[in-house]
């Protein structure tokens, strides 16, 4: 009895260890595969290199990196807006019925696979913005619209529980002194759960920079730097997923070395999600 | 009334009160057109012919693709789930509160959350598809899987674990039963509601995968015969049909399907929820 208490003691410890064992061997792949390529290529090269053409060996990936900040940063300001102010409408003024309706469709909009979403887009979204626009209708405009509403649950989510977290003395208070509701809200509620908020919106960053299946539908692929709200570009996941089929040598560690930069980013958005929800604990 | 007044005096509040009622209005609109035109376009397609067991180019059948859905997802809680739930078990029960290795394992388990699916594809390339060479195949993309769903597993039995009253860890202590015995009698099988809503989600996020399986698991869109053998996921099946371009009539009858798929286990996943709420 105490042997068998024992034993299943490590077995539990065991398989406590396999994600910090996943972690690193997981960051070990990646970057010994990706680092050598980067440092043959040349860093400077690889990163700030605006030419991605592996028949002739050219590999930088600095379109792809301006091509996943624009959708990124594109997806917030659609998103965060929006996704901010229907937490606001769902913690302060939805009636409990509405509630029961909207709740489950924001949750319904979570689950939606990536996969789904890159379909409707190329099937709805994209022949909008072609029509308004007489382009091909992919690119940074059409991402961002698609990112902008994959990553509503999350910012509505967070932004609503940090909302409803606020002792309502705050907006009591505030009523009290004269103040609109709206008013109350805005310079009250909100800022008391900004901390909150903004670990939703970097939760956000995460999702909109690390999704490819979806953006590769509506991107556009191009390897350049685009020059205008609606030219097609091509984001450092869709740059791996389109070209790791048939990769080899050189041109497959290059695109390992782009998996780095693009864990790297991940692993800095990782680093302030985490000093954003420790301050908000203290 | 005195309501309109207010707001006349205050345009700000009533700007703020119209923006906050329209992007209320976009949040709905948006996931009901995304649910109706995907259900609306893909309904009428969804023929007889497309549930047959043989995929071929005339007849780009996805039930051969759900059938592989449905085994890398039996495969992948197999071993997910009892991994995920032990070291919840080791997290809660006995790793001392606080201590180093515990906040090791909450920020590798967040950082492991936070991991793009097309990292973890392409790790599982690398890893399982070419170093272990095992190529494209069922297990490479099942231990893929197993990786990314694992910290949904552990972090909803952690705290289905933490509501579990110590009343009862110390009453089944009090009438002489064993550390293990009380976990294995007493507090897992009061946690299984919570563990299996983290586990019903987990499943979700199996079925509606695809980046992280198309490097891994592959594109064979026949039914596996083994584990090392290819196969495509329901996913993996609409965007092979999207990127073909030729079968839209069929995308849309897949689209629909894998939505009801993963609606279905949405809201079984609530229930469940909402069960252990009222408990």
């Amino acid at each position: 009895m105490k042997a068998k208490e024992g034993i299943m003691k490590y077995i539990f410890l065991l398989c406590a260890c396999i994600s910090i064992i996943a972690v690193v061997t997981i960051c070990l792949f990646i970057f010994v595969n990706g680092v050598p390529a980067i440092g043959e290529i040349g860093i400077i090269k690889f990163i700030f290199g605006t030419h991605w053409n592996p028949s002739s060996k050219e590999f930088g990936i600095f379109p792809m990196i301006v091509a996943s900040i624009y959708v990124t940063a594109g997806a917030i300001i659609i998103g965060v807006p929006i996704g901010l102010l229907t937490a606001v409408f769902l913690a302060m003024y939805c009636p409990a019925k509405l509630y029961k309706v909207i709740k489950p469709l924001i949750n319904l909009l979570a689950s939606v696979p990536s996969i789904v979403y890159g379909f409707f887009c190329l099937v709805v979204v994209v022949p909008v913005i072609q029509s308004i626009t007489h382009t091909s209708g992919k690119g940074i405009l059409t991402t961002s619209i698609l990112l902008g509403i994959m990553i509503l649950p999350t910012i509505i989510n967070t932004a609503e529980s940090s909302i409803r977290a606020v002792p309502p003395m705050y907006y009591e208070g505030s009523l009290a002194l004269g103040a609109t509701k709206e008013r109350s809200i805005m310079k009250t509620v909100i800022p008391a759960a900004k901390s909150g908020i903004v670990s939703g919106i970097i939760l956000a960053v995460g999702r909109a920079i690390g999704e490819t299946m979806a953006v590769v539908m509506v991107a556009g692929n191009q390897a350049v730097i685009p020059n205008s709200i609606t030219s097609g570009v091509r984001t450092l996941t869709s740059n791996i997923v389109m070209e790791m089929g048939y990769a080899t040598g050189l041109h497959r560690e290059a695109l390992i070395g782009t998996a780095v930069v693009l864990f790297v980013f991940i692993l800095i958005i990782n680093v302030c999600f985490s000093l954003v929800t420790r301050k908000k604990d203290k | 009334m005195s309501k309109l007044k207010t707001y006349l005096k205050h345009p700000f509040s009533f700007i703020l009160l119209i923006l906050i009622g329209i992007c209320t209005f976009i949040t709905v609109a948006s996931v009901l057109f995304i649910i109706c035109y995907i259900l609306i376009n893909g309904i009428p397609n969804l023929t007889p012919s497309l549930f047959s067991l043989k995929y071929n180019s005339e007849n780009v059948s996805m039930l051969p693709s759900i059938i592989n859905t449905v085994s890398i997802t039996f495969l992948t809680l197999l071993i997910a789930v009892p991994v995920g739930i032990f070291s919840a078990v080791y997290l809660v029960e006995y790793a001392k509160k606080g201590s180093k290795f515990v906040k090791v394992i909450r920020v590798t388990t967040e950082t492991l959350a936070g991991i793009p699916s097309i990292v973890f594809g392409l790790f599982g390339f690398l890893a399982f598809v070419i170093a272990l060479s095992w190529g494209y195949s069922l297990i490479a993309g099942v231990l893929t899987l197993v990786l990314m769903v694992l910290p949904t597993i552990i972090r909803t039995t952690e705290e289905a674990l933490l509501a579990v009253p110590d009343t009862y860890r110390e009453g089944s202590f009090g009438l002489g039963a064993g550390k293990l015995r009380t976990i294995f009698k007493i507090i897992l099988p009061s946690a299984v509601p919570g563990i299996l809503s983290g586990v019903i989600l987990a499943i979700g996020r199996i079925v509606g995968e695809s980046a992280a399986l198309i490097f891994t698991a592959g594109t064979v869109a026949n039914t596996a015969t083994g584990l090392m053998s290819s196969a495509r996921t329901l996913s993996v099946h609409l965007y092979c049909l999207l990127t073909e371009g030729l079968y839209t009539k069929e995308a849309y009858a897949t689209a629909v399907v894998l939505l009801l798929l993963v609606v279905g286990i949405n809201a079984l996943s609530n229930f469940v929820a909402k069960k252990i709420a009222k408990v």
